[in-house]
C-alpha cells in the first residue's frame, strides 16, 4: 500500500495502532500474572496485578484522545477511520480485560487464605491458558493485520465456554459436597467467570479487526453455548 | 457457523429478516443507507468517449445518475470529471476541437443526437461554474433573463413573478429584494453563487450540473450553498464536480471516482467513503496517491 | 496539523555580511530606478513642450483670424447714378467709394484715381450689400443709409500691424496714402473692430476678408455622416462574424493578416482606388461628400474592424458560458452580453477612426476636393471641400492674408478634433460597465 503523502498523518496512525499493540502486551501480561497468581497462590504477584491496573486506564483514555484528535484533525476516510476506530474499541475491550485480571487478583488475595483445591485450581489453570492463549493469538492478529488468525480466533469461541460449563458443574459438585468450600468455591466461580469473560472479549476484539480490515460486520451470530438454560 | 462468508471480497446486500431469531447475540447489517428516498434513474450515459483533437479525455464512461439526488464526481486533477460534466449539457460543443461519442440519456432521450437542439438542452439542463459569473445586468435582469429568452413568461407581472420564486428557491430574496435592480457584480462571492443558481433555477431545469461550486468561496458561503444543494435536490436531479472530497461526502448521495479519464468506481457515498472497493479510489480519497 | 517541531535549520550564514551585499545591490537598484524615472519625466516634459511650442504657434498665428475691422459708411443712394431697370449693372462699389471719400473729406480726381484706391482698402461686400438692400427695397433710391463691412484683407493686415509703415512703399501692398485714409478713418470712428463671426458663417472666397470655413465645415460634416454611417455598422459587424462565428481555420488567418495589412496602406492609395472604382467606374460626382466619404469609409473600415476585435476578445469567456448556459443561443450570446460589454471599446475605436478621417487630405486631393467651392454643399452630390484641404488651399494662396486664415482654420480643426474625442471619452464613460 502507498504511504500517506502527509507523513505526520502517517505517523500519527501508526503511533495509534503502536499504542494500541502495547496496552495488548500489558493486558496480556496482567492476565498471565493473574492467572500464576490464582495458581501459584502468589499474594505478592496478586498485589502487582492489582497495582498496575491504573496503568491500563491512563492508556484507554489516552488512545481514546489520540482517536479523537485524529478523526478532527485528520478526517480518515474509508481504511484509515475504521482503523481509527478499531484501535478505539480494541482499547476499550482491552481495558475491560484489565479490570477483570485485576478481579482475579483481588479474589486470589481472599483464596490465598483458604485451603488449595487442587484439582479445581488444575482447572483453571487449563482454562486460564486457554484464554491467555486466545488473547495473545488476537493482539498478533492485530498487530500482523492477519484476518485469517482474527478469524479462527472468533471460531474457536465456543471451546472457552465448555471450559466453563465443565469448571461450573466441578464447583457446583465441590461446593455440594463440602459446604466449607462454599465461600472459595464462590470465589473460583467468579474468577471462572472472569475468565470466560475475557475470552469474549477476544472474539470481541477479533470481531472489531475484521471490521478493520473487511470494512464488513460478521453476519452470522456468534454461536453460544451456554447450556444455563438447563439446569445441571 | 458459516465461514463462506469471509472472503475479503464484497458481499452482496443481504437482510437478516429471513434468518429466525435464534437466542442469543443476533448481528445484522443492513446494506443500504436508511431514512434516504431516491428517485428512479434522470440520466443514463453509456460508453461515453471525448477526443480533444488527438487526445482522449474520457474512456467509455457509463453511469447512472438518479433523479432526486446529488451524485459527486471526484477525482485528481485532469481525470476527466469536469470533461463528463460538461457533456450533460453539450457545453463541449463550444470548443471546436472537441469530439463526443456515445449516448446520454435523460428520461430516455439521447441528448447526443444530432436532431437535439443544444439551445434547448441547455434550459433542461443548467450549469453553475466555479467562478460565479453573474451577467453585467441588474440582480432582476439576471434571472429574468433566461425566462425571457425562452418565452416563459409572457407578461411583465409573470416574469417578476418567476424572479421572485427563483431568487427565494435560491435562498436568497430577503437579502436582495430591496435592491433588484442593482447590478449583480455587487453582490459578495456567495451572493453571487446564488444569483447564479437563482438564474438557472429560473429556467425551471430538470437537472442542475455544478462544476466546483464553492471552491472560489468562504467557509460560511460554502455552506450555505450546501444547505441550498441539499434543499434542491427534492426538486432536481443535481450533479456536483468537486475537488473537495470532505464537500462530496458531506453532499451527496452518489459518489462517483474518476481517475485519467476512466470511471474507476461508484456507488452510495456512504460506501464509497467508509469501504470503497476499489485501491484506487481508496488510495486517492484517504491522501496516499504517490 | 502536525505537533511535530521541525529539526534546527541549519546554522544561517553570517547574517552582517548577507545584509551587506544586499544593501549595496539595494543601493544600485535603486540607482537605477531613480535614473529610469527621470528619463521618463524628460520625456514627457519634452513632448509637452513640443506640443505646446506647436499649439502655441499656431494659436498666435491663427488668433489674428478672429479679429475683423468692419467700417460703416452712410451712402447716398443717388438716384441719378441708380438704373432702376438695371440694378446688377450699377456700379455700387463705385457709389461706396464716393461715400468713403467724401467722409474722408477727399475729392475724387478725373481719372476715378482716388476710388478706384479707396476700392482696395474697401470690401466689395458693402456694394453687394447695397445692391441687395436696393433690390428688396427699391424706395430706398435717393435715401441715405449706413451699410457696414469689413475693411479689404490689406487694410486689415495694416491694422492688425501685419503691414507696416516701415517697409518700403514697393514692397507693400498698401501706399501711404492708404495708410493714411486708413488711420483717418479709424480715428473718425467708421472703423471699429469685433470678433471675426464670419470666419464661421462664410464660404470660401476669392477675397481673404470674407473668405470663411463654414463651406468646409459643413463638406467635413457631410463627409464624416457618410463615413460613418459606412464605416461602424459595416466594421463593427464584419469583427463581430470575424471574432465570434467565423470557423477558425487558413481562410480567416488570411483575412485577419489582410485587415491588419490594409490598416496601414498609405491613404492616398485609397485616394487611386476611389479615383478609378468610384469615379471613373461607377461615375460618383466627383469632389462630392458622397465619393470622399466612401474612400473615408475603405479607410477607416480595417481601423474598426481591428478595434471591435480587441474589445470583442476583451470580454471574459465566462460571460459567454454564463449566457450559453442558460440556455442563450449564440447569436443571443453575441448580441445581448458580448457587444454590449465590448461596447465602450468599440465606440472609442469607431470615434477615433472617424476623427483620423477627418483629418485626412492626400485621398482627397486625389478624389478632386481641391478645387475652389464658394458655398456650402447643398447635398451629398454636390462639389464641396473640407477642412484639411481648405487648409491646403489657403497655405498655397499667393495673398497674405489667407495665410493667416490658413492658422485659423487649422485652429477649428483642432477644435473639431478636441470635441470628437470628447464624444469619445463620455460615451466611452457612459457605456461602462465594471463586472
Amino acid at each position: 500500500m502507498n504511504e500517506h503523502i502527509v507523513k505526520s498523518y502517517e505517523d500519527e496512525l501508526n503511533t495509534l495502532t503502536a499504542e494500541c499493540a502495547r496496552m495488548g502486551g500489558l493486558t496480556e501480561a496482567q492476565v498471565a500474572d493473574a492467572l500464576n497468581a490464582v495458581v501459584g497462590r502468589d499474594r505478592t504477584l496478586a498485589d502487582t496485578v492489582v497495582g498496575r491496573d491504573d496503568r491500563l486506564d491512563v492508556m484507554e483514555i489516552d488512545i481514546e484522545r489520540k482517536a479523537i484528535r485524529l478523526i478532527a484533525l485528520r478526517q480518515p476516510m474509508a481504511n484509515d477511520l475504521r482503523r481509527t476506530v478499531a484501535a478505539m474499541k480494541i482499547a476499550t475491550n482491552l481495558e475491560r480485560c484489565g479490570d477483570l485480571a485485576k478481579n482475579i487478583a483481588k479474589r486470589t488475595l481472599v483464596l490465598v487464605e483458604a485451603e488449595p483445591m487442587q484439582p479445581l485450581t488444575r482447572s483453571i489453570d487449563r482454562m486460564g491458558r486457554l484464554v491467555q492463549a486466545r488473547l495473545k493469538a488476537v493482539l498478533d492478529a492485530y498487530t500482523s493485520s492477519d484476518l485469517q488468525r482474527a478469524l479462527s480466533v472468533w471460531s474457536q469461541d465456543d471451546e472457552v465456554d465448555e471450559h466453563y460449563n465443565s469448571l461450573f458443574r466441578e464447583l457446583l459438585t465441590y461446593m455440594m459436597g463440602d459446604p466449607r468450600t462454599i465461600t472459595a468455591c464462590a470465589h473460583l466461580l467468579f474468577v471462572a467467570k472472569n475468565l470466560e469473560r475475557i475470552g469474549d472479549h477476544a472474539t470481541n476484539i477479533a470481531e472489531i479487526i475484521h471490521y478493520e480490515i473487511t470494512g464488513e460486520d460478521l453476519i452470522t451470530s456468534r454461536p453460544k453455548t451456554d447450556g444455563l438454560t438447563a439446569l445441571a | 457457523m458459516q465461514l463462506s462468508q469471509f472472503s475479503g471480497s464484497r458481499m452482496t446486500s443481504q437482510h437478516d429478516a429471513a434468518q429466525a431469531h435464534a437466542p442469543g447475540v443476533h448481528i445484522a447489517v443492513n446494506r443500504e443507507v436508511a431514512g434516504h428516498v431516491q428517485g428512479k434513474v434522470k440520466l443514463r450515459a453509456r460508453n461515453v468517449e471525448v477526443f480533444y483533437g488527438e487526445k482522449q479525455a474520457l474512456f467509455d464512461v457509463s453511469l447512472d445518475v438518479r433523479d432526486n439526488a446529488v451524485t459527486a464526481l471526484i477525482g485528481p486533477s485532469g481525470c476527466g470529471k469536469s470533461t463528463f460534466l460538461r457533456c450533460i449539457n453539450r457545453m463541449n460543443d463550444t470548443v471546436a476541437i472537441a469530439r463526443v461519442s456515445g449516448t446520454i440519456e435523460i428520461d430516455g432521450e439521447n441528448i447526443n443526437d444530432r436532431a437535439v437542439d443544444p439551445v434547448l438542452l441547455r434550459a433542461r439542463v443548467g450549469m453553475v461554474f466555479q467562478k460565479p459569473n453573474p451577467f453585467p445586468k441588474t440582480i432582476f435582469e439576471n434571472v429574468a433573463y433566461g425566462p425571457r429568452i425562452h418565452g416563459l413568461a409572457t407578461s411583465k407581472s409573470e416574469l417578476e413573478g418567476v424572479v421572485e420564486s427563483s431568487l427565494k428557491r435560491a435562498g436568497l430574496w430577503n437579502e436582495v429584494a430591496d435592491r433588484l435592480h442593482q447590478p449583480g457584480t455587487g453582490l459578495s462571492g456567495g451572493q453571487q453563487q446564488r444569483l447564479v443558481i437563482a438564474r438557472a433555477i429560473a429556467v425551471n431545469p430538470e437537472v442542475i450540473l455544478m462544476d466546483e461550486p464553492c471552491s472560489a468561496l468562504d467557509p460560511i458561503a460554502t455552506a450555505k450553498i450546501e444547505e441550498l444543494i441539499d434543499e434542491l435536490r427534492t426538486q432536481y436531479c443535481l450533479v456536483i464536480v468537486t475537488h473537495s472530497m470532505a464537500q462530496a461526502a458531506r453532499v451527496s448521495q452518489e459518489t462517483a471516482f474518476f481517475h485519467l479519464g476512466r470511471l474507476v468506481e461508484t456507488g452510495p457515498t456512504g460506501e464509497i467513503f467508509t469501504n470503497p472497493r476499489d485501491t484506487r479510489t481508496q488510495d486517492y480519497i484517504t491522501g496516499r496517491f504517490g | 496539523m502536525t505537533d511535530a517541531i521541525l529539526a534546527p535549520a541549519a546554522a544561517r550564514p553570517e547574517a552582517s555580511a548577507r545584509n551587506a551585499a544586499m544593501q549595496a545591490r539595494l543601493k544600485v537598484r535603486r540607482g537605477q530606478e531613480m535614473r529610469f524615472k527621470l528619463y521618463g519625466r524628460i520625456a514627457i516634459v519634452t513632448a509637452l513642450m513640443f506640443l505646446v511650442l506647436l499649439l502655441g504657434r499656431i494659436i498666435h498665428q491663427g488668433y489674428t483670424t478672429f479679429i475683423d475691422y468692419r467700417i460703416s459708411i452712410p451712402v447716398t443712394l443717388d438716384a441719378s447714378r441708380i438704373d432702376k431697370a438695371d440694378l446688377g449693372g450699377t456700379n455700387f462699389d463705385m457709389i461706396v467709394a464716393d461715400a468713403v471719400l467724401a467722409k474722408l473729406g477727399t475729392k475724387d480726381d478725373d481719372f476715378g484715381g482716388a476710388s478706384t484706391k479707396v476700392m482696395q482698402i474697401i470690401s466689395n461686400d458693402l456694394g453687394f450689400q447695397l445692391l441687395k438692400q436696393v433690390r428688396a427695397d427699391p424706395s430706398l433710391i435717393g435715401k441715405t443709409i449706413t451699410v457696414t463691412g469689413p475693411v479689404k484683407a490689406d487694410a486689415a493686415l495694416y491694422y492688425k500691424g501685419e503691414i507696416k509703415r516701415s517697409t518700403l512703399p514697393e514692397n507693400r501692398k498698401l501706399d501711404d496714402q492708404q495708410l493714411d485714409w486708413l488711420d483717418k478713418l479709424k480715428s473718425a470712428g467708421a472703423v471699429s473692430s469685433g470678433f471675426n463671426i464670419s470666419f464661421l458663417t462664410h464660404s470660401d472666397s476669392t477675397e481673404p476678408e470674407q473668405a470663411g470655413v463654414w463651406g468646409a465645415v459643413v463638406g467635413s460634416a457631410m463627409m464624416l455622416f457618410v463615413t460613418a454611417l459606412l464605416a461602424v455598422p459595416v466594421g463593427t459587424l464584419a469583427a463581430v462574424y470575424l471574432e465570434e462565428f467565423a470557423p477558425k481555420n487558413r481562410w480567416t488567418d488570411v483575412i485577419e493578416v489582410n485587415i491588419n495589412n490594409l490598416a496601414a496602406v498609405p491613404s492616398i492609395v485609397y485616394g487611386l482606388l476611389g479615383l478609378a472604382v468610384f469615379i471613373n467606374w461607377l461615375g460618383v460626382p466627383r469632389s462630392s461628400p458622397l465619393v470622399g466619404g466612401l474612400v473615408l469609409a475603405l479607410m477607416a473600415l480595417p481601423t474598426v474592424i481591428i478595434a471591435t476585435r480587441s474589445a470583442l476578445k476583451a470580454v471574459p469567456p465566462s460571460i459567454r458560458e454564463a449566457a450559453l448556459g442558460v440556455g442563450a443561443s449564440k447569436t443571443q450570446t453575441v448580441f445581448h452580453h458580448v457587444l454590449p460589454l465590448a461596447m465602450p471599446g468599440v465606440m472609442t475605436g469607431a470615434i477615433l477612426s472617424l476623427a483620423h478621417a477627418l483629418g485626412e487630405t492626400a485621398p482627397l486631393l486625389m478624389i478632386g476636393m481641391i478645387s475652389f467651392v464658394p458655398g456650402a454643399p447643398e447635398n451629398l452630390i454636390s462639389s464641396a471641400t473640407v477642412l484639411p484641404v481648405q487648409v491646403f488651399i489657403w497655405e498655397n494662396a499667393s495673398e497674405r492674408a489667407f495665410h493667416e486664415r490658413t492658422a485659423g482654420a487649422i485652429i477649428v480643426l483642432l477644435v473639431f478634433m478636441i470635441l470628437m474625442n470628447l464624444t469619445a471619452i463620455m460615451l466611452r464613460r457612459r457605456f461602462e460597465r465594471r463586472w
